[in-house]
């Protein structure tokens, strides 16, 4: 009874966090400039990783930490290589 | 679906309550980045996504697994530490080169180098 519960819960929550990743990933294609596709970039890697979270709870392995713990690590990286770009990108031009 | 039959019903509901509250705030956050109208108040909605929903959604699962294996188990901590202390570095970064893009453009939505230190200037004396 109770595990129906979580799994149902956890379904609808997994719903939800697909429907913000479909947010950000509007952010990341339409823009409109570069810093907003930048910051959908980020809350994409960050919904990325709840996702993998509630993953995990649903079938029960802790085999997702790690791969939550990269994409976190990746998704730092990414988002300050890509501001890094923006700021020195325009003082050679 | 092996997972968590043996799971008492408080710790069930606990799971499934933490879990939904994470991800509707994680939701609301991404819907302030799609439906916000400049990019500097964009970039505040989102944090709502790394600050409770990530805390929420995580406590959710430390508590998930802990009751589940009877033992602590607390790898979400380190997720928890790691996320809070780069979400704000990162966000720092893209805002100040956002900042400095509009200010090379001469964009008037944003306040010049001279009138922020005239304002730090007032605000000394």
């Amino acid at each position: 009874m109770s595990i129906a519960i979580l799994t149902g819960v956890i379904a609808i929550a997994q719903i939800l966090l697909g429907l913000a990743m479909c947010c950000a990933t509007y952010r990341l294609v339409v823009g409109p400039r570069a810093q907003d596709r930048i910051l959908g970039l980020d809350t994409l890697y960050v919904n990325a990783m709840l996702m993998l979270v509630t993953f995990g709870i649903r079938t029960g392995s802790t085999m997702y930490f790690e791969a939550v713990l990269i994409i976190g690590l990746l998704g730092f990286v990414a988002t300050v290589a890509l501001a890094k770009f923006l700021m020195r990108g325009e003082v050679i031009e | 679906m092996s997972a968590g039959e043996n799971l008492p019903v408080w710790a069930a509901l606990l799971t499934a309550l933490l879990v939904l509250v994470g991800a509707t705030v994680t939701l609301i956050g991404s819907l302030g980045l799609l439906r916000l109208r400049t990019f500097y108040a964009r970039v505040h909605a989102p944090t709502l996504g790394t600050t409770v929903g990530m805390a929420s959604i995580l406590a959710g699962s430390a508590l998930f697994f802990s009751v589940n294996d009877a033992r602590p188990v607390i790898h979400e901590i380190l997720i928890a530490v790691f996320v809070t202390l780069t979400t704000p570095v990162t966000l720092m970064l893209l805002v100040r080169a956002a900042l400095y893009r509009d200010r090379t453009e001469g964009s008037r939505d944003v306040p010049t180098a001279e009138m922020v230190e005239s304002a730090l200037l007032r605000a000394k004396e």
